[in-house]
C-alpha cells in the first residue's frame, strides 16, 4: 500500500483538498436541508422580481422581450453569491468551533485549505444554478443552447469561488458567524450593482456610474448572453478576466487572512 | 404600586432588551437595516425607469414610490428577528425564568413585542430620512409622515406577533429562520415593489387580496399623493386582521408551551 509520505508534495495537496471537498460534501448529504435556504433564495428572488417588474420588457432599450430570459442569469449568479457566503460563514463557524485551528497546526499549505473551501463552494453553486434555471426555463425562459449552458455555468461556478474568496477573507478576519452579513450584503451588491435590473442605458445615472466601473457587470452581461440573443467571444472574454481578476484580489485577501490566523 | 404599573414597568423592560440585543447583534440587524436599505438603493437605481411605464402612479420619483416598500421589508424582518430572539430565549431556558417569575405571561409576549414595535418605529425613521435626504418629498406633509410611522409601528407589532407565535409552538430558532423566504414570498406578491395593476399574472391576482397591499397603499398614499380615509381605513382594518390572527396563534402557542415547558 502506497504510504502518504511516499507521495509527491502535489498529490499529497490534492488528496488534502479532495479530502476537504468530501467533508463540505458529508454536511450537505448530512443536513440536505442546510441547502435549502440557498435554493430557496435566488428561486423566490427569481420568481418575485420577474412577477413584480416583468412589465418593465414594456421599456424602449430592453434587449428582449420576456422579463424571466433577462432576469434567469442574474438568479443564478445570486444563487452562487449565496453559496459563496455560505461558504464564508461555515469557515467561521469551524473557526469558533477550533477545527480551522487543527487544519493550522497541520503541516497542509495555507493556499490548500482556501481552496479547498473556495472549490467546494464552487462545486455546490450548481444545485441552486441548476434548480433556478429549471424553473425559469418551466416558466418560458429561452434556452441558452448548449454553449450559453456552459457559460452560465462557467461564470457562476467562478462566481461562487470569488464570493467564497470574499466570505473566507471576512471569516479569518473577524472570527465570527457574526460577519454573516457583511458577507451576504458584500455579495448582493456585488452581483445587484450591475445591468441585473434592467440594461444600462435605463438605469439610473448613479448606478449606470457604478454598474460601469463594477467588474460583475461583465460577468452578468457573459452570463446573460444566451438567454437574450447569441453567444460571441466578444461578449464573453470580459466576463472571464474580470472573475479572474477578482479571484487574484480576493483570493490573495483571503491567503493573507490566513497567514495572519496562523501567526 | 399598581398591578397595572408593574405589568408595564415588565413590559418596558423587557422591550428594552429586545431592542439593546438587536443592536448589539448584527445579524439581527443586518436584515432590518442593511439589506432592505440595500434592496432600495438598488431597485430604484435599476428599475427607476418603471415610473415612465404607461399606468404607473403618477409620483415625484421611484423612490418616492418605493419607500412604504422599503419600510414594509423592513417591519417584515424585524418580526421574524424579533420571533428568532425569542426562540432562543426559550432554546437558551431564559423564558422558562421569566415564566416562573411573578409576571403574568402576555407581558412576557408583550415586552417582545414593544421591542419589534419600536425596531419597525426605528424603521420608518430610517427609511423616511432617506427618502428625504435623497430628495423624496412626503405629499401629506407633517400629519402624512406620522400616519406612515404610526402604520408602520403598528404592523411591525402585528407581524411581530405571528414571529412570536411561531417562536412559542416551535422553541426553535431554525424553525423561525425558515420563515424569512416566506416572508421575501409575501412580500413580493403584495404591492410593496410595484403598482398591481403593472404585476404579471399570477401575482397580480394574489397581490390584490393580499392584507399587505392594504397596509401597503396605506401607508404609501400619505407619501406619494397625500391623506386618503379609504387607503387609511383599508390598512387599519388589514392591520386589525393581523394582530387578531397574531394574537389568536400567540395564545395558543403560549398555552402549548406552558404545558411542555
Amino acid at each position: 500500500m502506497e504510504s502518504t509520505a511516499a507521495l509527491p508534495q502535489w498529490r499529497t495537496n490534492l488528496a488534502t483538498i479532495g479530502a476537504l471537498m468530501a467533508r463540505a460534501r458529508n454536511e450537505l448529504l448530512r443536513v440536505p436541508g442546510a441547502a435549502i435556504p440557498g435554493v430557496l433564495a435566488p428561486t423566490i428572488f427569481f420568481l418575485g422580481l420577474n412577477g413584480v417588474f416583468g412589465a418593465l420588457t414594456q421599456l424602449n432599450g430592453f434587449e428582449t422581450g420576456t422579463y424571466e430570459s433577462f432576469i434567469v442569469p442574474v438568479s443564478m449568479l445570486q444563487g452562487a453569491g449565496f453559496t459563496g457566503a455560505a461558504a464564508g460563514v461555515n469557515l467561521a463557524r469551524d473557526i469558533e468551533q477550533g477545527w480551522t485551528d487543527r487544519l493550522l497546526v497541520s503541516p497542509a499549505p495555507r493556499w490548500v485549505l482556501l481552496a479547498s473551501n473556495v472549490l467546494a463552494a464552487s462545486t455546490r453553486a450548481l444545485i441552486p444554478g441548476t434548480f433556478v434555471l429549471l424553473v425559469a426555463l418551466l416558466l418560458g425562459a429561452s434556452w441558452p443552447g448548449l454553449v450559453g449552458l456552459v457559460v452560465v455555468f462557467f461564470m457562476i461556478t467562478a462566481m461562487a469561488a470569488v464570493t467564497a474568496c470574499w466570505g473566507s477573507a471576512l471569516a479569518l478576519r473577524f472570527k465570527s458567524q457574526s460577519a454573516a452579513p457583511l458577507m451576504q450584503a458584500g455579495t448582493m451588491a456585488l452581483i445587484l450593482t450591475t445591468t441585473a435590473y434592467a440594461p444600462l442605458a435605463l438605469l439610473q445615472p448613479w448606478l449606470r456610474s457604478v454598474a460601469e466601473v463594477n467588474p460583475v457587470t461583465d460577468v452578468v452581461d457573459a452570463a446573460r448572453q444566451g438567454f437574450v440573443g447569441g453567444v460571441s467571444w466578444a461578449e464573453t472574454w470580459p466576463g472571464i478576466v474580470s472573475l479572474l481578476g477578482l479571484l487574484v484580489v480576493l483570493g490573495a485577501w483571503a491567503l493573507r487572512e490566513m497567514r495572519r490566523t496562523a501567526e | 404600586m399598581s398591578r397595572l404599573a408593574t405589568n408595564a414597568r415588565v413590559v418596558w423592560a423587557l422591550g428594552m432588551r429586545s431592542v439593546r440585543q438587536t443592536f448589539r447583534r448584527p445579524q439581527l440587524m443586518a436584515p432590518i437595516v442593511i439589506f432592505p436599505t440595500l434592496l432600495l438603493a438598488i431597485q430604484t437605481g435599476g428599475a427607476g425607469s418603471a415610473v415612465e411605464l404607461p399606468g404607473f402612479p403618477p409620483v415625484q420619483s421611484f423612490l418616492q414610490f418605493m419607500l412604504a416598500g422599503a419600510m414594509m421589508q423592513s417591519l417584515m424582518l424585524a418580526g421574524n428577528s424579533g420571533g428568532i430572539a425569542l426562540a432562543v430565549d426559550i432554546e437558551m431556558g431564559f423564558t422558562d425564568r421569566l415564566f416562573a417569575a411573578p409576571i403574568p405571561r402576555f407581558a412576557i409576549v408583550l415586552g417582545r413585542l414593544a421591542g419589534t414595535a419600536a425596531l419597525g418605529l426605528f424603521a420608518a425613521l430610517w427609511f423616511l430620512a432617506i427618502g428625504l435626504i435623497f430628495g423624496a418629498e412626503v405629499e401629506g406633509g407633517v400629519a402624512g409622515a406620522l400616519i406612515a410611522i404610526v402604520l408602520v409601528t403598528a404592523t411591525a407589532m402585528a407581524v411581530g406577533g405571528i414571529g412570536a407565535a411561531v417562536a412559542l409552538r416551535s422553541g426553535s430558532a431554525s424553525v423561525v429562520q425558515g420563515l424569512f423566504p416566506l416572508v421575501l414570498v409575501v412580500l413580493f406578491l403584495s404591492s410593496a415593489f410595484f403598482p398591481v395593476d403593472l404585476m404579471i399574472e399570477p401575482a397580480k391576482t394574489i397581490a390584490e387580496y393580499n392584507p399587505l397591499s392594504f397596509i401597503v397603499e396605506g401607508i404609501r398614499d400619505p407619501i406619494i399623493s397625500g391623506i386618503s380615509a379609504t387607503h387609511l381605513l383599508e390598512a387599519t382594518l388589514a392591520i386589525a386582521g393581523i394582530v387578531v390572527f397574531g394574537l389568536l396563534l400567540s395564545a395558543s402557542a403560549l398555552r402549548h408551551r406552558l404545558r411542555v415547558g
